[in-house]
């Protein structure tokens, strides 16, 4: 569960997220889109509690931030479009660092069992450097998922990926979806996030200026609904 | 059921992280000791020692050789975190941030001692004169550990900044100053052949400024990284 209330965020003087309210069940799966510059990655560094709000309030997994970050961090998962990984350890050797920092029980079992929902037991004595980007960003999802998260954050998970490489990610999150978790992607990506996010919200100049569920779109209706969204903001 | 680690063995798992990724780059480890050992062969044909002069400066190339080299490696620990994206990764764990400090230290400490390890043999060989003696492998392990608890902090602050490479050794090498004083002195004394008490009062100094670095290192540390 994700709620926002009236969320400010200020760099300086630059304000990026205004008065922003956002809330998302548990078991949702929701797709933010928006122009560069509208605010995605600063609304996912607060809600992962590594931004402070400057105001409002803001619950992540039943944890209001930023008092209970220390909380909310064993119960949340990140993928971001940086893979967060050493170079020069092992793929089981990456995922038992994290592992261990977040105090995961059985943890040979876990990475065991994450290595194969990744589809990467094979490589897993191959140092991460020799990784393409589409293996990386697989183990990440393996390394999100550690803790077994409630909540699990994705910012743009797809970049740099080519197309065999999104297919292979969009199967590992399809699998990490729903069993009560939730899911926020921030994406550019609308053809994707329409056939895996079951709602998708705009995000313009720090608001959610549109929210929908996919499921009320019709075929490829989603860039109508996201170019309508736009021009109504403007 | 997933339980927080202890403080400690978080400490120790970034530690170990750490030493396994460095010996298997050695990226820091041979740059710091290809620069060390440049300083003391520079310092060697530039000065032409007298013996009776070699006690006294023997202790200032010492340390100005492990500072310099330790400057290296702190810039490296954190930028290399910063750059690889794996600081987000770290601050993401439900650990308390002071574990990522001392993790950091330790492991940082460790890579300052082995260079000091090769170095001190290199050195009584160029300037015929034995420094492995018990009294100064205290005061480099005690000086060490003051220089570095106060980097470790900085090179976290700096590395955020764009001017990092920069903004490091210009914070770091005035607030070490009373570390670097007292543990060149003791380190001269000591050479010197002077008496346990003309040591006594810069160990003083050298330990208090451990402590108090250390432990204001400890509780500043998640500020610092908040944001």
């Amino acid at each position: 569960m994700i709620e926002a209330h009236n969320l400010v965020r200020r760099y300086g003087y630059r304000t990026v997220l205004r008065d922003l309210n956002f809330t998302a069940a548990p078991g949702e799966f929701v797709a933010l889109l928006g122009p560069n510059g509208a605010g995605k990655t600063t609304l996912l560094r607060v809600f992962a509690g590594l931004l402070r709000p400057t105001s409002g309030v803001v619950t992540v997994a039943g944890c209001l931030l930023p008092h209970q970050a220390m909380d909310l961090r064993s119960r949340l998962g990140v993928v971001s479009h940086q893979p967060l990984f050493y170079g020069d350890l092992t793929a089981a050797e990456n995922l038992r660092f994290y592992g261990q920092l977040y105090g995961v029980a059985h943890l040979a079992a876990r990475i065991e069992a994450l290595l194969a929902l990744t589809g990467l037991e094979a490589v897993r004595n191959d140092l991460v450097r020799t990784f393409s980007r589409g293996m990386q960003q697989r183990l990440a999802i393996g390394r999100a998922m550690l803790p077994d998260p409630q909540v699990l954050l994705l910012d743009e998970p797809h970049t740099g990926l080519d197309q065999d490489a999104c297919v292979m990610l969009d199967q590992a999150l399809s699998q990490v979806a729903g069993q009560g978790r939730t899911l926020l992607m921030a994406s550019h990506d609308l053809a994707r996030s329409a056939a895996l996010a079951s709602r998708v919200d705009i995000l313009v100049r720090g608001q959610i200026i549109a929210s929908t569920a996919t499921a009320a779109l019709p075929p490829d209706g989603l860039l109508t609904y996201y170019r309508q969204s736009l021009e109504a903001a403007q | 059921m997933n339980r927080r680690p202890r403080f400690w063995r978080a400490a120790l798992t970034v530690a170990w992280k750490d030493l396994l990724t460095e010996w298997r780059s050695r990226e820091a480890f041979s740059a710091m000791l290809v620069f060390a050992l440049l300083v003391i062969f520079i310092f060697n044909f530039a000065l032409e020692l007298k013996p009776a002069a070699r006690a006294e400066i023997s202790a200032g190339i010492l340390w100005v050789t492990l500072c310099f080299a330790g400057a290296l490696g702190l810039n490296r620990a954190w930028v290399s975190e910063k750059d690889r994206g794996c600081l987000d990764g770290l601050l993401l764990a439900p650990v308390d941030r002071a574990a990522l400090y001392f993790g950091k230290l330790f492991s940082g400490w460790l890579i300052l001692m082995l260079i000091a390890a090769v170095l001190l043999p290199i050195y009584g060989l160029l300037y015929n004169q034995n420094l492995i003696l018990p009294g100064l492998l205290l005061f480099i392990a005690l000086g060490v550990e003051g220089y570095l608890a106060v980097g470790t902090l900085l090179a976290a602050m700096a590395v955020q900044a764009r001017s990092r490479d920069l903004l490091l050794p210009v914070l770091l090498f005035p607030v070490t100053l009373p570390a670097l004083i007292a543990a060149v002195k003791a380190s001269s004394t000591l050479l010197s052949g002077l008496p346990w008490v003309d040591v006594q009062p810069w160990l003083m100094l050298l330990l208090a400024f451990d402590l108090i670095f250390t432990v204001v290192a400890w509780l500043a540390f998640d500020i610092v990284m908040e944001e």
